[in-house]
């Protein structure tokens, strides 16, 4: 183990780069490129340095790893950091996913270049605070600050709407946390600490888990998003710059789920059983509903994201399954999820990059003088699609099997999904890759240039080899996966035993 | 012997990644060489294996492991190949002809600018079509399934300039997923069951639920139903079937093929003849040991394979397009291997399996060599007195069309592959003494007619009478090169004496040395004996059958060419309900894809706009505007109300802990 504060390390030194970007002027060329290499590298060194994390990291142990601890405020509230197979890897996703932020706002970003950045690795601190919060309370403070500069993102680099989209953003979520407040506190009370491992250890009364669990539900949920809270995010990714929607797709959305699982499923499982057969009917609406709604999409953008909130529902159908199955799949498809709709987001910015355009309409024909871009594009729809051999497939699988282990109905509708993603899919990818080239605003276009093949090969190169080879993953989180669903069963078991016992 | 194995399955894949990744680098004729050459090595291993395991003693299955895939719980996958005869018949089938179409390709798709892509597209399908049929498990052979869908996605859509072309592509992916959801299901079902989806684990296992014997008990609440162990196999093999039903365009999710035949003509020699559509039949081979303990599964399968022999013959008898001819009869030979599975004569549906990849894929690619010698013209009714002009082509053909009418001589083995296969099939189906037995032996019996009926019309049409071509195309008709002639010859080989050579190994006296177990059949089943004793008419009626429709067809296309048309003008609505192939495009269009259409259109402008957001954020953004009327206040200030929001709420929770603490 290191003997080094790695994670507060790796969570802070994107203000490094702040630091810097503070100091340095962008009103002229040189400035902006100044700028962009700052940021390009705090993120970069932010990701090697991550790695040690992972590197570091002990598979066998299912508890939390390379904790640290000061007290704060002397109120019992702790700067309380580690990472367990949960978290950890989330860490690495957020840490990678970044530097292809930075690459893609290269050029598309035009106005307050600095400030864009800023907003960025502040952005990148509180998400992985999130990740890294041992104690309630730090976590809500990362939980909610990271919508801040997700709000400025959008509405100050935002498209044309950005004003309605990101009050959209701020009336759902205003309502998720004033409730998720409520229940911390309650929580407090109830156990006497903030600390996440003694209240993950700490068993609350049955009729409290219940509102407790639909406090934090109102939070998560909205984030993840689970239908029919889910409007905010089409509109949000329609007018988010390329970037905002490769974090949002990428990251934000995990934080849901994240949230589901260490909160929901690990401090309440009697509700969490009580309220699954809720959650699953949620998430199978989610997956029909969202895929049909994405089917009729006119804009590229918007079709994505629905697809997004579709392949949500499969993480919230698999978290709430509670077996070892439908739950590391649904971190696995959290992890590929991040890597190939960011990469989706990414090719919707290659061509809005050229045509400033995202209706599918004015697109046609593209493989004819962009086929790198055809090739790229094709391996993020299969993965879209859920094609085996894509990262894709292996979390849809076992979060399908997952529930059909605890409901088989849940996963017959839930695998319809399987053939309306094929046809929204394939169906986009038709109209705007293959025809013949008869726009004539199309006709000029360029293949990818080195900057955008830097950003989409190791994407794709890693959607395949983790479809190939998930074992790393699996490796990682299994340990802390079987803790948790041990003591789920246990508490569900004792649980039914105080049933019977009173009857 | 492990690299043997790993090279047959992987050398396609090396020929997909250097045409694929360095073909725009190394060349069209490197590429071209790189995946031809590649293959051909492939082809000739597969046949030293076949010799190996198949007609060799080897008793033990063989099994390779290549690299752990999933773990998680108790499921535990790898890709890992397990090689035993009915992988081995399938080695020899898919490399052989797989081969013979890459060195096809080379002449027919000589003038195509993109043939890097083709020829890594065609490795890329081998490959995955490899995975399937070498497959240890469930999962990997669903790797492979999905894997062969994509090529064949990728090849329909080949001529991605051509509408039709991408449509078909996407209808041909699209249906698949239907029975994929099946299949998937099916899986989920057999890991609930069996704790497993290895292979072994579930055929040792098996055993334990032969019926009667844990009657009663449930094992899987499954839909709502609570499923015993009998019923539990019924429901598992049935979802499995429906993929198959899905990738073998059996009736109902049939309406991909004829589409599919958009794609390059040697494509569908490859994928839709003789490979990809049979891994249905494959699967359910593969997975005799559930479906044998299962009647009910298997009535299904006979019923579904019975009318699907037949529907598609009729569809086939009045198509003008030489290659949605031998499309529909594709599809109909697939029924007939799904009939002999169902009736539990798993050797006699492989065996037609293998013979009928060698004189279809002749058939496609002989139309190829057609369609090739009049300039892309694929429309019979301008064909016709072709036989001079391309003698060698012609010659294939008729040994196809031999082939697939069955053509031989009763009680004999002279006969050409179709003879003793498909012959095979009929008298098994009557010798299953079952109400649903003799359904698909009638059935067949008359697809059989039908058969011989549209495959000699396609003949006469094309090669006999009077030319029908304009005069410009008829002159410059000619015969193709060498390079594609070769794989003619080599499949007319085949066409013919497949047959003969393997009949008694497949479905006869060798079987029990032949398939070493590699296919499972109760002790109850008896069919290999009973068809012995069928009565000699049965024998014959196949014979029959096809005597009568080659009568006919000449009659109808060479003695009196008017008939056809009259009948067709007296028989408007049948002759149109058959042109339209029953209408299930049509009919399928308006339940499924209009409708989804329409209810995605619903929920979005409905759903989402007018209810949840005009109840919800836009609602509740119209009442503060009525109260407030102070709009511009509302839409910059938020940040900061939501920021000073959560700093209030943050330090009324810390004085709280505080106040809270000091107590």
């Amino acid at each position: 183990m290191t003997d080094w504060p790695i994670l507060t390390v790796v969570t802070f030194l994107p203000l490094v780069g702040v630091l810097l970007l503070l100091l340095t002027r962008d009103d002229s060329p040189s400035g902006r490129r100044n700028v962009l290499t700052i940021s390009l590298l705090t993120t970069l060194v932010t990701f090697v340095v991550s790695l040690f994390i992972w590197i570091g990291f002990d598979n066998a142990n299912p508890g939390f790893q390379m904790v640290e601890k000061h007290a704060w405020l002397n109120t019992g509230i702790s700067y309380a950091v580690g990472v367990d197979g949960i978290s950890m890897l989330f860490v690495i996703l957020t840490t990678f996913l970044m530097p292809f932020c930075v690459l893609a706002s290269w050029f598309a970003v035009e106005k307050r270049i600095k400030e864009y950045m800023i907003a960025f690795l502040i952005l990148e601190v509180l998400m992985l605070g999130v990740f890294i919060s041992l104690d309630i309370v730090l976590f809500y403070v990362f939980f909610e600050a990271g919508l801040i500069p997700m709000f400025i993102i959008i509405g100050v680099w935002g498209g044309k709407d950005r004003v309605y989209a990101s009050y959209k953003f701020f009336l759902y979520t205003l309502l998720g946390s004033v409730l998720m407040l409520l229940a911390i506190m309650a929580m407090y009370w109830n156990a006497g600490t903030t600390s996440i491992p003694e209240l993950l250890s700490h068993k609350f009364p049955a009729g409290m888990q219940t509102w407790l669990w639909l406090a934090f539900f109102a939070s998560f949920a909205v984030k993840m998003p689970m239908w029919p809270v889910h409007t905010w995010l089409p509109d949000a990714h329609v007018q988010a710059p390329t970037a905002g929607s490769v974090i949002l797709a990428g990251i934000l959305l995990k934080l849901g789920g994240y949230g589901f699982i260490r909160f929901s499923l690990a401090m309440f499982p009697v509700a969490s059983d009580y309220f699954a057969p809720f959650v699953f009917t949620l998430s199978v609406l989610a997956i029909i509903y969202t895929s049909l709604v994405a089917l009729m999409q006119t804009d590229i953008k918007k079709l994505i994201a629905y697809s997004s909130i579709a392949h949500m529902g499969y993480v919230t159908m698999g978290i709430f399954a509670a077996n070892v199955q439908g739950l590391q799949g649904a971190i696995y498809q959290m992890l590929s999820h991040g890597i190939v709709s960011g990469a989706l987001f990414l090719c919707v910015g290659v061509v809005y990059d050229r045509m400033h355009t995202r209706e599918i309409a004015a697109y046609g024909g593209l493989v004819n003088n962009m086929p790198k871009y055809a090739v790229a594009f094709m391996i993020f729809t299969m993965a879209n699609v859920g094609l085996p051999g894509t990262s894709g497939f292996v979390g849809e699988f076992l979060t399908l099997m997952g529930a059909f282990r605890a409901n088989t109905f849940v996963a017959l509708f839930a695998a319809t999904g399987v053939i309306l993603s094929a046809a929204y899919a394939l169906w986009l990818y038709r109209r705007v890759i293959f025809g013949a080239l008869d726009k004539d605003t199309l006709k000029i276009l360029l293949d990818l240039s080195a900057r955008e093949k830097v950003i989409l090969y190791p994407l794709a190169i890693l959607t395949i080899f983790f479809g190939v080879y998930p074992a790393p993953v699996f490796n990682a989180t299994a340990a802390s996966v079987d803790l948790l669903l041990k003591n789920y069963t246990a508490a569900i078991e004792a649980a039914h035993s105080v049933a019977v016992t009173m009857n | 012997m492990d690299m043997l194995y790993k090279a047959i399955v992987f050398l396609p894949l090396i020929g997909f990644l250097i045409a694929g990744l360095g073909g725009s680098t190394i060349g069209a004729k490197a590429s071209e060489f790189v995946t031809t050459s590649l293959m051909v090595v492939v082809a000739v291993l597969s046949w030293v294996v076949f010799f190996n395991v198949a007609l060799g003693h080897h008793e033990e299955v063989i099994k390779v492991q290549v690299l752990h895939w999933i773990q998680s719980g108790g499921l535990d996958v790898s890709w890992a190949f397990r090689i035993d005869t009915l992988t081995s018949v399938m080695f020899v089938v898919v490399n052989t002809v797989s081969c013979l179409v890459h060195l096809y390709s080379i002449g027919y798709m000589h003038h195509d600018p993109h043939r890097p892509r083709f020829f890594a597209y065609l490795s890329l399908f081998t490959f995955a079509m490899l995975m399937l049929i070498t497959s240890d498990n469930l999962l990997q052979m669903f790797f492979g399934w999905e894997g062969v869908g994509l090529a064949s996605y990728l090849l329909i859509g080949f001529w991605f300039k051509k509408p039709s072309a991408s449509a078909a592509a996407m209808k041909a992916f699209i249906v698949n997923r239907v029975g994929d959801f099946g299949f998937v299901l099916g899986i989920f079902s057999v890991f609930v069951l069996f704790g497993s989806i290895n292979f072994d684990t579930i055929f040792a296992a098996a055993p334990t639920y032969i019926p009667a014997e844990g009657q009663g008990k449930v094992v899987i609440n499954l839909f709502g139903m609570q499923l015993d162990q009998a019923h539990a196999i019924t429901a598992t093999c049935l979802l499995l079937f429906l993929g198959a039903m899905g990738k073998s365009a059996q009736f109902l999710l049939h309406t991909w093929l004829p589409d599919a035949m958009e794609g390059p003509t040697p494509v569908s020699a490859l994928i839709h003849a003789a490979t990809m559509v049979t891994a249905g039949v494959f699967l359910v081979a593969r997975m005799s040991p559930l479906f044998e303990l299962s009647p009910d599964a298997l009535t299904v399968v006979t019923i579904i394979g019975a009318i699907t022999a037949f529907f598609a013959a009729t569809v086939g008898l009045v198509q003008n397009d030489i290659k949605r001819v031998i499309a529909y009869s594709t599809c109909s030979q697939l029924g007939y291997m799904f009939a002999a599975l169902g009736v539990g004569a798993y050797g006699a549906a492989v065996f037609h399996l293998f013979t009928h990849a060698f004189f279809k894929a002749l058939l496609f690619l002989g139309a190829g060599s057609v369609i090739h010698a009049v300039d892309g013209e694929q429309d019979m009714r301008y064909m016709g007195g072709l036989r001079k002009h391309i003698k060698m082509t012609y010659w294939a053909m008729m040994i196809g069309t031999l082939a697939l009418t069955g053509v031989g001589v009763p009680f004999t083995v002279i006969g050409t592959a179709g003879f003793f296969s498909k012959d095979a099939i009929i008298e098994a189906t009557y010798a299953a003494h079952s109400a649903s037995g003799h359904f698909a032996f009638w059935l067949l019996v008359i697809a059989a007619f039908f058969t011989s009926f549209y495959s000699w019309r396609l003949v006469h049409m094309t090669f006999h009478g009077k030319p029908r071509a304009s005069q410009e195309v008829m002159h410059h008709v000619h015969e193709s090169p060498m390079v594609m002639l070769l794989p003619l010859l080599i499949l007319s080989v085949g066409a013919l004496l497949a047959g003969v050579l393997f009949h008694e190994r497949f479905f006869g006296e060798e079987y029990a040395e032949f398939w070493k177990g590699a296919l499972f059949t109760l002790p109850t089943n008896e069919i290999l004996h009973h068809v012995h004793e069928v009565p000699a008419l049965v024998k014959l009626s196949p014979f029959i059958a096809m005597v009568l429709g080659f009568v006919l067809s000449w009659w109808m296309y060479i003695v009196s060419p008017n008939v056809p048309k009259v009948l067709a003008q007296q028989h408007r609505v049948l002759y149109q309900f058959l042109l339209n192939k029953w209408y299930f495009d049509e009919l399928y269009d308006f339940l499924f894809v209009r409708s989804a259409k329409w209810l995605g259109n619903f929920l979005w402008k409905e759903g989402d706009g007018r209810v949840i957001d005009g109840f919800g954020p836009n609602g509740v953004a119209a009442r503060v505007m009525d109260v407030t009327g102070r709009v511009v206040r509302l839409q910059s200030g938020y940040l900061y109300h939501y920021a000073f929001a959560m700093l209030i709420g943050i330090a009324a929770l810390v004085t709280w802990m505080m106040f809270g603490s000091a107590l």
